[in-house]
């Protein structure tokens, strides 16, 4: 391709439906990655520090999505949390609110599809910590809390923010899950990897290009700065 | 468990799980790809067994899934012997790139559109129009852009004059099945599926109307020989085989109707 047609293509891509495709990606994205930091720095936390019975099948349980093949987490989710499903039913019958085909249930599904990479690498951080540096502290007579909030964590800053940004690039590019708990609503809940599915399929070949092009990109930038980040800081 | 004998368990159920696979790869030759529309899978898959049965046919491998999906890899290169599509514009893609073989295309089977709604629904909705009701929240239809379900069911919506009413409560599914799965569950109050299919789960959902004839094109499964089949008599015999009189009778059972000859 010249950098003519690369311009062009480019230039093709900001049309109104695709810019409405990236920024639902980048907002799915986004509160699915705060949802992980609190959830996948705590679980990691428990994970790391604490000796119980079921830990590893716990670990076990957090980590499945990351190998299980999307379809099968999806039709969990819908299991679960339908209209008809076990959480979902309680919801439903208490608020009239069903999360199936909504943006939140997009959410869901990159939430539990990339909260895996959160919970491997910041486990592994806090594991690596010096453990006589939280002996000293608790020897100082800090609190446990205090110890985990001044110590641990900032210790294990380089991985939870390592883990936040892969798991920021996971979710932007989370399909099958959300495929089935969001379905495809143009408008709603087509995030970017669904219109690219779209536009291929359909063969609609220069918007599934610039897509393509325009995700690969961002995507690589997301997984750069997650080897910056974690080499450079602390 | 100690690391050494987890190991030795991993290798155990790795030599467990690949033992039935692994000879089939000395008959590599022997075999025939094709590539077929999902709503054919289970018909497909009977006459499959039918048909080799007879003795001295290639191994048949299925290959299914939406045709626009499918029409894409053979147009990429896939080595495929032969291609049944759910519409007719896939296969007249592949037949105007030049990847058909000449002569070989023919109409194997036709199916009806229907509306579904779950089996133990209360919403009162009889017709394509019942969908515009205000209890109706959301509707589950195939992909107009990728699927010829979406385009037929489209179509039907069209024809009925309800598109822009019922414009906020559709919702794309990735597959037939998987919008025969949300109206099963009650995850959404209707669908609209092929015929074949609704009957394939008929104790979940329930048919509530079929499209009119005028209302779409005809839903005709078209099959035809592709360019550099490994075995063209081999190819042709299936065709040959899939729209005799005995392979009719099979497609009706599943609901399918047989264009006349």
């Amino acid at each position: 391709m010249t950098s003519a047609a690369l311009a062009g293509e480019c230039y093709r891509m900001i049309d109104g439906a695709i810019l409405h495709s990236l920024s639902l990606s980048v907002q799915v994205a986004a509160v699915s990655t705060v949802l992980i930091v609190i959830a996948g720095t705590a679980a990691s936390y428990l994970l790391a520090r604490r000796d119980f019975r079921g830990r590893e099948v716990l670990d076990m349980l957090l980590t499945l999505p990351l190998v299980l093949p999307p379809t099968v987490t999806g039709y969990y989710l819908i299991v679960l949390f339908g209209r008809n499903g076990v959480i979902g039913k309680a919801l439903y019958a208490w608020t009239g609110w069903t999360i199936l085909f909504t943006w939140q249930a997009a959410v869901l599904a990159s939430f539990v599809v990339a909260l895996p990479l959160m919970i491997k690498t910041t486990r592994a951080a806090i594991e690596s910590i010096d453990r006589t540096l939280l002996d000293a502290s608790s020897t100082l007579g800090h609190s446990e809390l205090w110890t985990a909030c001044k110590v641990t964590l900032p210790l294990a800053k380089r991985g939870i923010i390592a883990g936040a940004v892969l798991s920021f690039a996971r979710a932007m590019g989370e399909f099958g899950a959300t495929l089935m708990v969001a379905g495809n609503i143009p408008g709603r809940t087509d995030t970017m990897p669904l219109a690219i599915y779209s536009a291929a399929s359909s063969g609609d070949r220069s918007q599934a290009n610039a897509m393509v092009l325009i995700f690969t990109v961002l995507s690589g930038f997301f997984l750069y700065a997650a080897n910056r980040l974690s080499r450079r800081t602390a | 468990m100690q690391p050494r004998s987890l190991m030795r368990c991993i290798i155990a159920l790795f030599a467990l799980l690949s033992s039935g696979t692994l000879p089939v790869r000395a008959e590599e030759a022997r075999e025939m790809t094709v590539s077929a529309a999902m709503s054919l899978k289970t018909v497909l898959e009977d006459l499959g067994r039918r048909y080799q049965e007879r003795g001295n046919a290639p191994r048949i491998i299925f290959n299914f899934g939406a045709s626009g999906d499918l029409a894409a890899q053979i147009a990429a290169g896939a080595p495929v012997d032969v291609f049944v599509s759910a519409a007719p514009e896939d296969m007249d893609r592949l037949e105007s790139a030049g990847l058909v073989q000449k002569g070989t295309r023919r109409d194997i089977a036709s199916n009806t559109v229907v509306l579904i709604v779950p089996a133990r629904s209360k919403a009162s909705i009889t017709a394509f129009s019942g969908l515009a009701r205000p209890e109706v929240r959301w509707i589950a239809l195939g992909d107009p852009r990728t699927s010829p379900a979406g385009r037929y069911a489209d179509d039907v919506i069209r024809h009925a004059g309800i598109r822009e009413l019922i414009q906020d409560r559709i919702v794309y599914a990735g597959n037939v099945r998987q919008i025969l799965d949300y109206v099963a569950r009650g995850e959404v109050d209707a669908g609209i599926v092929y015929g074949t299919d609704a009957l394939s789960r008929r104790k979940d959902v329930s048919v509530v109307a079929t499209a009119p004839a005028g209302s779409h094109p005809a839903v005709v499964y078209p099959i035809a020989m592709l360019k550099g089949a490994r075995s063209e008599t081999a190819a042709q015999d299936l065709i040959s085989f899939l729209v005799s009189r005995t392979a009719s009778g099979i497609f009706r059972q599943y609901g399918f109707s047989v264009p006349a000859p």
